[in-house]
């Protein structure tokens, strides 16, 4: 699509003479460039508005998100001008979008960045160029950032999670099941002693982790101190009842990191072995907080409460395994990822891929679970995904066969909403989990066998038989909003 | 008091077969086998006997099925469990565990508490069964 006029002006003098340029002219839109190996490379999905030429608007995001302004700056030429500026080098066509579709145009956008661009271990910087101007930018009428591939050196420039699914196994003395979880409800409301009393029902019963909500904080009903308190006192019980380390994610998100430190060291001092945060701290605050929980020892647990915002629209945003492979730099032990089957957004090929952002050590291009680059993630550590939202015991070997072992699993409603009580229901969740292992382990396809693994399961277990009897019929079957859009052909990146 | 640690203490004990199955699992996938014991359960007790060293490379599941035998008949009244373990990079841990042999009374803990300043309580979780010492190493 290049024409006389606006092909990439390589004359000095003619590059700087002042005025306006189009973002080819001035280098953005490089076809030839073949990118390094410690080079960034973004892929974004593009929708231009009426009339604007995929290149230039291609071209466009990559100035806006690294050197350019508007105009013409004879600054540059102070500078190493053509290492700063991002390069466009890729433009696909969406499938199934433009002409002959329900869809307008919408373009995948290859861009690759030069490492220089990025300050060490900051996600902060990080997100300020690739996410900051870009996506109020006029000419495009959406954008999203699909995937991104992070250069081995930069890995290396982050202590990433504090924990790590090894160490917190090891901690735990839990191998080679998914761990099992439930949120606390009512989720606001409860006094602090009463809320105790469903961790610990919760956690005798079989759970090895309960959970404040993500909106728990320091309430009129509870303060934190108060929460803090009776939580710890239900965990040392519960452990002592059954032998086993228990742990409940005290949320210490709060107004000011003051406060959040204040908190995370009540946790500490009371024995906790797991702290919690919201994603909507923000990236300073998150990496503040996991550089504390690593001198503690605490495991971290990440509630990416608010990502729906800006992660579900397919056009507009950023795909949530680019927040993943972000928070496994920042540094974050636990990750809600999505369930595939419960009640909040989520194909199940497409999470997948975010659990494998999480789990790999070396994650491949796969793009029908949304994953276009290769990733090396140079040793870092894993990220234990939580499968958390409308799950219950009938879906136990979907989801087995859906995430293997490293997962927790989260009954929030399918632990404190079963008929015969709070213990009846981890009871019952914990005999369906360990049932589907065993049967796995044996050789049994538990996707078609499940429910008859269940239900022999539940033929020594009353509770699980009440469990699956009370929630045979639930099932979220929604279309998805955000599922993979690739081309079938293979291209190497 | 039924201690749940390990990855199937909420299922009836396993049969010989059972634990075969679970065995031959961790063959297939490349992972050492390795028997330990214990008379003090505490969940912190990180380090229980070995009994033995872990098998490394095992072709055949009845090796470790004749071991178990022989630990039990050895420490009949003690906790024992099998554990699988992966050298893969970026795994080497345990990547199963569970138990297979459980004394036939377990005595449970007694939590206490030291109540400290303000509302702070400082727990421990104390086994009963050291209450009765027995040589750690050797079955009494």
């Amino acid at each position: 699509m290049n024409t006389q006029s606006d092909a990439r002006i390589t004359d000095t003098k003619e590059r700087y003479k002042g005025g306006v340029l189009k973002y080819k002219q001035m280098g953005y839109w490089r076809p030839d460039y073949e990118p390094k190996d410690t080079d960034f490379i973004c892929l974004f999905r593009i929708t231009p508005q009426e009339g604007v030429d995929p290149e230039e608007a291609a071209a466009a995001v990559a100035g806006e998100s690294s050197t350019a302004t508007w105009t013409v700056v004879w600054t540059d030429l102070l500078t190493a001008h053509e290492d700063y500026q991002a390069k466009a080098y890729r433009l696909d066509t969406v499938p199934n979008t433009g002409a002959g579709t329900d869809t307008e145009a919408q373009y995948f956008a290859y861009i690759a960045y030069d490492i220089a661009l990025f300050e060490e271990g900051s996600i902060a910087n990080v997100t300020a160029s690739l996410i900051g101007n870009v996506f109020s930018f006029k000419p495009l009428k959406a954008a999203r950032l699909e995937d991104i591939r992070i250069p081995t050196a930069y890995v290396k420039t982050f202590k990433g999670p504090p924990t790590g699914i090894i160490v917190e196994r090891e901690r735990l003395d839990k191998y080679g099941r998914p761990l099992l979880g439930a949120t606390m409800k009512p989720k606001l409301g409860l006094s602090g002693k009463n809320y105790g009393r469903v961790v610990y029902e919760g956690l005798s019963g079989g759970l090895d982790f309960t959970k404040d909500d993500e909106n728990i904080n320091s309430q009129p009903f509870m303060h934190w101190r108060d929460r803090f308190l009776f939580c710890m006192e239900a965990v040392n019980k519960a452990q002592a009842n059954t032998g086993e380390i228990k742990g409940h994610y005290l949320n210490i998100t709060a107004a000011t990191m003051e406060d959040m430190y204040e908190r995370a060291e009540f946790a500490r001092d009371l024995g906790s072995n797991i702290i919690m945060v919201d994603l909507v701290i923000g990236w300073t605050a998150i990496q503040s907080i996991s550089r504390w929980s690593r001198e503690n020892d605490m495991i971290l647990h990440m509630h990416r409460a608010g990502h729906g915002t800006y992660t579900r629209q397919k056009n507009h945003g950023v795909s949530f395994r680019v927040i993943a492979k972000w928070l496994r730099l920042a540094g974050v032990d636990h990750l809600h990822a999505g369930t595939a089957v419960g009640k909040l957004e989520g194909d199940p090929m497409t999470v997948q891929g975010y659990y494998n952002v999480c789990r790999d050590s070396v994650t491949k291009q796969d793009l029908a679970r949304g994953i276009f680059f290769d990733q090396d993630w140079a040793d870092l550590n894993k990220v234990m995904p939580v499968a958390s939202g409308g799950i219950h015991a009938g879906q136990i070997h979907q989801l087995l066969h859906l995430f293997g072992d490293d997962v927790v699993l989260q009954f929030g409603g399918g632990t404190i909403g079963h008929p015969a009580g709070i213990q009846a229901g981890a009871i019952a969740n914990r005999v369906g989990i360990e049932a589907m292992v065993k049967a796995r382990n044996e050789g049994k396809d538990i996707l078609n066998e499940g429910p008859d693994i269940l239900r022999t399961a539940a033929k020594g277990c009353k509770p699980l038989e009440q469990a699956l009897e009370i929630w045979k019929d639930v099932s979220f079957n929604y279309t998805s909003t955000d599922t993979p859009d690739f081309v079938t052909t293979p291209t190497a990146t | 008091m039924h201690i749940t640690q390990g990855q199937f203490s909420f299922l009836p004990p396993l049969t010989d077969d059972e634990i075969r199955a679970q065995v031959d699992y961790a063959i297939s996938k490349g992972w050492a086998l390795s028997i330990e014991w214990t008379h003090d359960p505490h969940p912190r007790n990180v380090y229980w006997e070995m009994w033995g060293h872990p098998m490394f490379e095992i072709k055949d599941g009845a090796a470790i099925i004749f071991d178990l035998a022989a630990c039990r008949k050895a420490c009949p009244n003690a906790y024992i469990k099998i554990n699988a373990f992966d050298n893969t990079r970026g795994v080497e841990s345990m990547v199963m565990s569970y138990i297979v042999n459980r004394p036939d009374i377990e005595p449970g803990f007694h939590l206490i508490r030291q109540e400290a300043a303000g509302r702070m309580v400082r727990y421990t979780t104390k086994p009963y069964s050291t209450d009765f010492p027995v040589d750690t190493k050797q079955e009494s």
